[in-house]
Formats: structure tokens, sequence, C-alpha cells
């Protein structure tokens, strides 16, 4: 049913990456519980502003959890207490009344601050470009249908597909590594004949770029797959590292 | 104005053939010296930018969002046609363009979607090689599905997430041509304004969203890809960032802006419950093949949906339309939901009807309806905290799609030359209505399969010519207007917000100028925009400062840029005195109360030309011509 509710939010608020930052406390009153969280950040905005004080800045896009753009962590959770949730998805029906919720950025070395909630995840474009694609231009396919693949496979790519790179997997991470976000595409396209020729540069390079940048390693603390708001599986960075080694051993790449 | 449409002659299933043979070639070596905007990174920008990049352009491509890989092709769910016939059911390339000439109801050109019908296949199999991992069935070969009432099985899927894999794709394209330096990709831009020298499309000027400086980039040509304008409705299932303004500066540098009033209105989608809400989800329309659809028959009953009995239920699609029933197409789904809610029969809100799975779970089961609906039962639960598998959906349409964009030839370049436009942002080849699972296709066959065709016939003439660069005067012209602008912007500091004003405008284009329209209530919305403009320019309030990242800076930018647009669509909407696709002019009904078309009168595309601020625009018109279909009156009865 909905009711309205009140709650204490405690806002990481910071100007830019050069700024100290601290959190600010806002009174949240009759938020309706079926409010998502980002339309109760709104309602909190207009009021800010309305009150002639700056809105809190946060990503967001498609508010309907696929574009992988909002994010924060909330009281301590990436994208807050639903499992498999993005933060834009989350209800106020997951809150009780008189609540406190602290609402911080990701924070990871990789992910530099913009402002307030605002994170700059280049990092994960970068390991794409690095090698997350087939080679193939445009023109260069044969018939769709031409190479059968076993259902299983093309299940369990697009289980590592859903990855919408939000972030949440290295702002879980004690470690701040990337390892969930790269398995994942790492694993759908070598699990497809068409990713196959080039399974061994792809993980090398990704892996590369990702150390380049800065993220951390694993240690299997399987934070990453806890806050992932597409359930992406740990075994895909087992898979990954089996790419990993098999191609450190057998590629002339180094 | 003169419009030409170019579509080549000769015989239909020759034309672009043809065509590309005598579109003049950029040989290899020289394509590296010619330079290409691309503005937006969906489907269609993506696409474009990688196979313009693979051929050895220098590319530079602008999103708005942090990553070219949010863009909100990305949230389409069902999936994608492509005339292969694996289900060997009587799909052929002239079926899928029938279908779509037809569910366009007749307002597009045969050539246009022809090609479109033409180059699906190989789409398919471009997105096949990239990875996208679309489903299968057992034998390993690709699956296909019935979508959107069409006859035959030509929808091809991943999942309930077909845009997101598609995108992915040509992301992945992309970010191979970024890692090799083909590409120049800059994010967190807005394009401002579209830069003119001697006529043609040379550059543009963004905004770095970071900073809130001004950049200017020169080119040989201008390819924008900037979506719909959905968002004019301010609740609408596009992405909050989905705006008007890269198309509609074009336009008020001298694109034309064609069929504005064209907007698909998704008749599945979640109902608004309350003054807050900043978006509307949509549930892919196959729910519509086992739910049923009803209201109670009487008004202000108040019992709970499984307290009333049969007798007291009105299956109005069933009982209106028992040929077709709940299955009829998006516009007359639509149209009815609101027509039973106008009675006061709607339910929740009151601006809402059921969609029932009771029947369906009785007779397949509760196992077979959530293998089929589970993804969507979920996402309803998680928004709605109500069980669809115990109480019936409520669902209301919502603003979905715009058919209607930037006029362009059959090269997909705008009259403006050198400016290209693609996928949603253009008006090409959905005419008043878009079947679904087409959107994908013409987003990514406008990328990957005719603007690398088309652009070289443009650059072509250019070759050894002098270049352009960002000192040209134009540029600094261009810069001044858009500074003068936004310190217009910063300077308000009124009583509302800039949400709620594009609230209220949402409202009176919802109102007035939506499923169903007449002519008192346009020329009323006409005179509530433009009071409303003058409230915006007298009265928002701006928070901040445009030196920082600071969205209310981009959102107040954008409201403005619809607030000037809203006007040309409620002026296209009035002139349109027929009843066509996806919306009904009341004037213009059959003695049945149907939708009535007027092909004599209206078998154009209204192409509307900027004559300055607070001046009506100028309508040109380009006679649309069948050579190769018999236009038809759809009916579902």
């Amino acid at each position: 049913m909905t009711k309205t509710i009140n709650l204490t939010l405690k806002v990481w608020r910071q100007r830019n990456a050069e700024d100290k930052g601290g959190f600010e406390t806002y009174q949240a009153n009759n938020v309706s519980t079926d409010m998502s969280f980002l339309e109760m950040l709104d309602v909190v905005n207009e009021q800010l502003t309305l009150d002639g004080k700056e809105p809190i800045q946060f990503d967001n896009d498609c508010r309907e959890g696929i574009c992988g753009m909002c994010g924060c962590v909330v009281n301590g959770r990436a994208h807050g207490p639903q499992k498999a949730t993005t933060l834009c998805q989350l209800h106020m029906r997951k809150f009780d009344d008189g609540d406190t919720i602290a609402i911080e950025p990701w924070r990871v070395k990789a992910f530099k601050l913009i402002r307030d909630l605002a994170v700059d995840r280049s990092a994960y474009d970068k390991i794409i470009q690095a090698g997350g694609f087939v080679s193939v231009n445009t023109g260069q396919a044969s018939d769709a249908s031409a190479m059968p693949i076993k259902q299983e496979n093309a299940e369990l790519a697009m289980d590592a597909a859903a990855c919408i790179g939000c972030g949440a997997c290295a702002a879980a991470c004690p470690n701040a590594s990337a390892m969930l976000f790269v398995s994942a595409k790492v694993s759908q396209l070598a699990l497809l004949p068409q990713g196959k020729p080039e399974a061994a540069i792809r993980a090398i390079k990704m892996v590369r770029t990702m150390d380049l940048c800065g993220f951390g390693n694993c240690t299997n603390e399987r934070e990453c797959e806890n806050a992932c708001p597409k359930e992406i599986k740990i075994t895909n960075i087992a898979r990954l590292n089996r790419e990993y080694i098999k191609a450190s051993i057998g590629s002339s790449v180094m | 104005m003169q419009l030409d449409g170019k579509v080549p002659g000769g015989p239909l299933e020759t034309k672009w053939d043809r065509h590309r043979f005598e579109l003049k070639l950029v040989n290899a070596a020289n394509k590296r010296k010619f330079n290409i905007i691309v503005v937006g990174t969906g489907l269609a920008g993506s696409s474009a930018a990688a196979s313009l990049a693979e051929l050895g352009y220098e590319v530079s491509v602008f999103c708005i969002q942090d990553s070219p890989r949010r863009a909100h092709s990305i949230a389409a769910q069902g999936g994608m046609n492509a005339a292969k016939n694996y289900t060997n059911d009587g799909d052929s390339v002239f079926r899928l363009f029938y279908d779509t000439i037809k569910g366009g109801d007749f307002r597009a050109r045969e050539g246009n979607v022809y090609r479109l019908a033409q180059i699906s296949n190989n789409i398919i199999d471009q997105c096949v090689a990239q990875g996208v991992p679309f489903a299968r069935d057992y034998g390993g070969l690709l699956a296909n599905r019935s979508f959107g009432g069409a006859q035959v099985s030509r929808t091809f899927y991943a999942r309930g997430q077909t845009g997101q894999q598609l995108l992915l794709g040509a992301y992945s394209a992309l970010s191979r041509q970024i890692g090799i330096g083909k590409v120049k990709m800059y994010t967190r831009r807005e394009m401002m304004d579209l830069v003119l020298v001697d006529g043609h499309a040379r550059g543009i000027v963004v905004r770095n969203l970071l900073n809130g400086e001004f950049e200017t980039y020169a080119a040989d040509a201008v390819v924008l890809a900037t979506g719909g304008y959905g968002n004019v409705f301010f609740l609408s299932t596009n992405a909050v960032s989905c705006n008007v303004g890269a198309a509609f500066r074009a336009y008020r540098k001298g694109a034309l802006f064609a069929n504005p009033c064209f907007t698909q209105i998704h008749p599945t989608c979640i109902p608004v419950h309350g003054d807050f809400q900043s978006k509307l989800t949509l549930m892919s329309e196959s729910l519509r093949n086992d739910g049923r659809v009803w209201v109670p028959r009487k008004q202000g009953d108040t019992r709970a949906p499984n307290d009333i009995p049969e007798s007291d239920r009105l299956y109005y699609l069933e009982e209106k339309y028992p040929a077709f029933g709940n299955l009829v197409p998006r516009d007359v789904a639509s149209r009815n939901a609101k027509e039973q809610c106008d009675k006061g029969l709607g339910v929740g809100t009151g601006r809402a009807v059921y969609l029932d799975f009771a029947d369906a779970i009785k007779r397949d089961g509760k196992a077979t309806v959530e293998k089929k609906y589970g993804n969507l039962f979920e996402m309803y639960e998680r928004i709605v905290a109500e069980d669809p598998y115990q109480v019936p959906m409520m669902i209301y349409p919502a603003s979905h799609y715009t058919m209607g964009g930037l006029w362009v030839d059959y090269n997909l370049m705008s009259n403006v030359p050198g400016l290209f436009v693609l996928g949603e942002a253009n008006f090409s080849d959905h005419g008043a209505n878009r079947l679904g699972a087409s959107a994908l296709m013409q987003g990514l066959g406008d990328g990957y399969f005719v603007i690398p065709y088309t652009i070289g016939g443009y650059l072509s003439q250019w070759y050894g010519k002098p270049k352009v660069k960002t000192d040209n005067p134009a540029f600094k012209e261009s810069l001044d207007q858009v500074t003068q602008r936004k310190e217009k912007i910063m300077a308000l500091k009124g009583k509302r917000t800039v949400e709620n004003i594009h609230r209220e405008m949402g409202l009176i284009l919802w109102d007035n100028c939506g499923m169903a329209r007449n002519e008192a209530g346009l020329t009323k919305a006409k005179d509530q925009i433009r009071a409303l403009r003058d409230e915006f320019w007298q009265n928002c309030t701006v928070p901040g400062s445009d030196k920082d990242f600071n969205l209310a800076v981009e959102k107040a930018g954008r409201l403005a840029d619809f607030l000037e647009f809203a006007e040309v669509m409620v002026m296209d909407a009035l002139n349109r005195n027929e009843s066509c696709g996806c919306h009904l002019r009341e004037e213009s009904q059959t003695e049945e109360g149907e939708a009535l078309r007027k092909d004599d009168e209206y078998c154009y595309v209204a192409a509307w030309e900027y004559a300055g601020y607070g001046k009506d625009p100028v309508l040109n018109k380009e006679p649309l011509v069948f050579e190769n279909v018999k236009l038809t009156q759809r009916s579902y009865k």
C-alpha cells in the first residue's frame, strides 16, 4: 500500500575532484513509498532549487535499469539494499519511516569524482576499446544462420552480456577491482565461435588495460557478484582466468 | 521550397542497386582526407561512426552521456525484424516492405521503405558476426517470434533486451575504432548549434557538460543521430536526457522538420501513479497475446478487480473488434483505453485499464505464463508492488517513439547540404505509425548500410577544395549566439523549477496533441504553449553555476527548445485534418467512429521551415507517390 515516510538523508557533497567534500544532512519528508530512489532525490532537488541552494548532482538516464548510468552507495551498499536492482529501480517502500540514509559516490581509484555523486567511469570504456569486440568490419559478415551455436552457450553468453557497465562491481570490491566487468565481456565472446579467434589476445589486452587504469586485483571476496544489479556470476572470472592463462602460455602476445 | 526526395527511378527492386552504382565513390586513399562529425551514439550513430571509420574516414563522435554505451536504444526490449524467412512462413523482402508501409498508414516513401526491407537481412548477419547473443533454438539456429501483430515470425531477439545487445554490438565496433585512433570520442558533450558555411553543414558547437565550456568542431559533413522528441510530453518511456535540442538547432538553421505531430503512444505501459513520477516504463506488447483488457461496466465501481463478476466487466477490445480482439494495433489499443478512461471507467487513479492474465493462467497453467512473461511480471511487481499472477495488471498508454523528425531525401541528407540525419531523428521510414521491432532495424540500417554509401556521393564533390576550419567567422557567430542564450538562461531566477514547467507543457500536449486531437483543442494548446514559454523566460529558476557539472543548466536549455518545438508540433497537427496512423483527428472519423484517412488531401510529407522566433513556421509539402502498393483503409473489425 502507498504511504508516506519521513527520512533523514546524509548526502556526499563535493564540488569537484580537488574539493575535500563531506556529508550534508537533508530532511526528506512525506516521501511516497511508490517513488523510486531517484524520484525521491528529484523531490529533494526541487526543494533545494526553490530554496536557492544547489541541487545534488547524480548521473542517471533511462530510469529503467538498463543504461547503467545511475548508481551510488546507499547505506554502504552499491545500488542500495535490494538485490539485483539498480538504484533507479529501487523503490522507497524498501525503507521505513524515520530511517537515516547515507548516500555516497562510487569510491574507486580508477573512477575520478566529478561532482557530488557523479564519477568518471571512462576507464570501463578504455577496457572495451582495448579488446572487448570481435574484429569484423561492416559488410564482412556471412549469413546469420551459417554458424549454429549450442543453445546452452548462447544462453551463457547472454547471461554475461547482460552487464550494464554501471561500475557497482568495482565499487563493491574491497580492492576496487574491475574483474567482474572484464570477465563478463571476455566470457561472452569466448563462449561464441565468432569471438574465438581473438579470445587469447582479447583477455590479455583487456586485463592489461584494467591494470593500467588503476583497478585492483581479484581476491575472491565475491562482493561484486552480490552487488551486481544484473546478477553477473563470478564463474565468469574463473573463465577469464582460464582464457588469460591459456593466452599467456600459448600466445605470441607479451 | 521545392522538395525533392531524390528517389531513384526504375523498378522498386533495383532502385538501391542502381543508386549505389550511380553514386560517386571516394577512393580509399582519399577517404582519410575527409572529417565527419557524428552526433549521438545510439544504434544509428554508433553503427554509422564505426562503419565510416572502417572505410577510412576521420570521424569525431559526440554524446551527452558519460559513455556511448548509454544511449537510449539500449532500452528497446522486443526485437528486430528482418526478412530472412528462416521460418518458411511466407515472409519476403516485399512483404516486410508492404507491412511497414501499410503499418505507417501510407505516409512514407516507397523507395526508402523498400531499401530498409532489403538491407534488413544484412543487419542480422552483421550483428551475429559481432557476437550479439540472439536467442537460438535447440539446433543452435536463430530463433524467431511473431511480434506486434505481424502474421509472420520475422523478429530476432535477445531475451527482453534486444536493444541493449544490438547497441553493445555497435558500441563494440565503435570502441574498436576508438581504440585504433580512427574515431575521436567526445562524451558528456551536448550539441548547441549547427554551423553552416556557404549554406553547407560544416561543423557544430557543443557544450562540455563537465565544465560548461563551449567547444567548436569543423568537418566536411555532419551526421545527426540524436533520437526522438518523445520527452516533449514530459512523461514518456524515453530516458531523462532524450531531447529535441540537436534536431531543433538544425531546424533553426534551415533544416526542415517533417511530420512532427506523428508520435507513437504505446498501449502497454505502467500507469502514472503520482505527481512526482519522472518516467513511464513500457512493458512489451507481447503481453496482449495472452492478457485480456477490461474495465468495469459501471462508473465508480470501487470493488477490487477480482471481486467484480464477469457480467460487470467490459472487455471493450474484444466486444468492439471481435476479429482482432486484444491484438488490435498499438494506436487502436491506446485510443480505446483513453476513451474508456475519458468515460469515467478507468481504474486505479482513473487513468488505467486492467490487463488480466487469470484466463491464461487457468488455461495454460502458471508455469507456462511465467515462462513467457516472467521477466515482465517481475518488472511490474518491482514498480507497482502488486503480483500480476494474483491481481490484474494495470496499464495505460504512454509516449514511446516519434515518427516525425528532420526531413531527409533518399540519401538521408536533409535540405541543408552536408547534414545527414539517421535513425529516430529523421522522419524517413515509418510514416504515421511504426511497426513493432522496426526501430532497431531502421537505426542500424541507416548506420551500417545506407550512410556509408550515400555520404561518399556528397563528399566526392569536395575533393581538393579548401577545408573549413573553426577560425571561420561562422563559428564565432554561432558561439556568440549560444553564449548569449546561455547567459539568458543563467539569469533566470524566478519561482518555478524547470521540471515544474516541463510537466505543465507535457500535460498540454498530452491532452490536446496526443492520441486524439481536434481543432479547438489544438488552437487552445498553441496559445497555452506560447503563454508557458513567456512564463519560462520570466519565472523559471536555474540554480548553481554554468562553470560546474550542473545538470540543471542542461535541462533548462532543453526545455527552452521543447517549448519552441511544441508549437511546431501543434501547428502540424492543426494542419493535418485527417486521422492517420497513430492519431485520431476527431473531425475525421467514419460513421462507426473509426479513423478516417484522407488520401486526396493529405497524402504528403509536411515539412516545416523555421521563420524566426515566435513566428509561424512555413509549410512545405512533399507529395507521396505510390506505384507499387494500393492505398487501403485499415480495418480491424
